[in-house]
């Protein structure tokens, strides 16, 4: 398969994951856009790195990963705390800093 | 059409169709399981590509751990009865689809752009010939060239840690106080 095969399919990926940032308001569901966002650069790397016949581009994707997997336990863990302070993980209900 | 172009479409969708129903179930474990197939069909374009190592890394880090914290806590905070009450107006959901929309409108522009470009498509041609992608060579750049990134990639797991340490701990002081 072309490049470009790739690449708009991480398009689609990437446009799914902003869609459902914007449209969903539950807390949980906005991380899985981010990691669906995440996953579609992680296409879009390995796919060219592929296309060039060099290794670099995979090791941005572990990169990535890890970076993903540190961001996730520490969204979780406020996700965590902000539910037992409000009772509601609803983005909207939750707009205030002090706690 | 040979079977690369059969598997790749194959992925493609089911990953598409993942992660649509992501963004569309009202219940998050739904969307949880949604996001597994979606990973797992990535891992498959990934050993398409001939990225052996990334793929089962995708498997056992996003499919695995990443996931299994995500379903812990839907479960730990018992949210399918909350999440119901979770949509917003229609007005702002309108707003949010036209912008996705021109968002995706963008990257298939590009993406038709970059095949019309005559040197993307011969840089294409010459290097699937030579593809020196194979686990050996990650780990090589790894521990040489991208030493130094791979290091801090451990002091980011560790300000994870420490992070998520301090967050829990705080939460159960104040429980304290108030028993």
């Amino acid at each position: 398969m072309p490049l470009e095969s790739y690449l708009i399919l991480s398009a689609l990926l990437f446009t799914i994951g902003v869609v459902g940032v914007l449209i969903r308001r539950n807390a949980i569901i906005i991380f899985m856009c981010i990691e669906l966002m995440l996953n579609a650069a992680n296409l879009a790397f390995v796919a060219i790195s592929r296309s060039l016949g060099e290794a670099s581009g995979q090791i941005f994707v572990i990169f990535v990963m890890a970076v993903a997997a540190a961001e996730v336990a520490i969204g979780l863990a406020i996700i965590v705390s902000v539910f037992k302070h409000r009772q509601t993980i609803n983005v909207d209900e939750v707009n205030s800093l002090r706690g | 059409m040979n079977p690369e172009q059969i598997l790749f479409f194959l992925f493609g969708a089911v990953s598409l169709v993942g992660a649509i129903a992501v963004i569309s179930f009202r219940h998050p474990i739904y969307s949880a399981l949604s996001l597994i197939v979606t990973f797992f069909a990535q891992a498959g374009l990934f050993i398409l590509l001939g990225a052996h190592f990334v793929a089962a890394v995708q498997v056992i880090v996003y499919a695995g751990a990443i996931m299994v914290l995500f379903l812990f806590v839907i479960m730990l905070l018992n949210l399918g009865t909350l999440s119901a009450k979770g949509a917003i107006s229609g007005k702002l959901k309108g707003f949010a689809v036209i912008l996705g929309l021109l968002l995706a409108i963008e990257g298939v522009y590009i993406a038709v752009n970059a095949i019309n470009t005559p040197e993307v498509a011969s840089a294409e041609t010459a290097a699937t010939e030579s593809v020196n992608t194979t686990t050996y060579n990650i780990g090589e750049l790894l521990f040489s060239k991208y030493l130094l990134p791979f290091e801090v990639t451990s002091l980011i797991l560790l300000a994870a840690l420490i992070g998520v340490i301090v967050l829990v701990k705080r939460e159960s002081q104040e429980e304290n106080e108030i028993q």
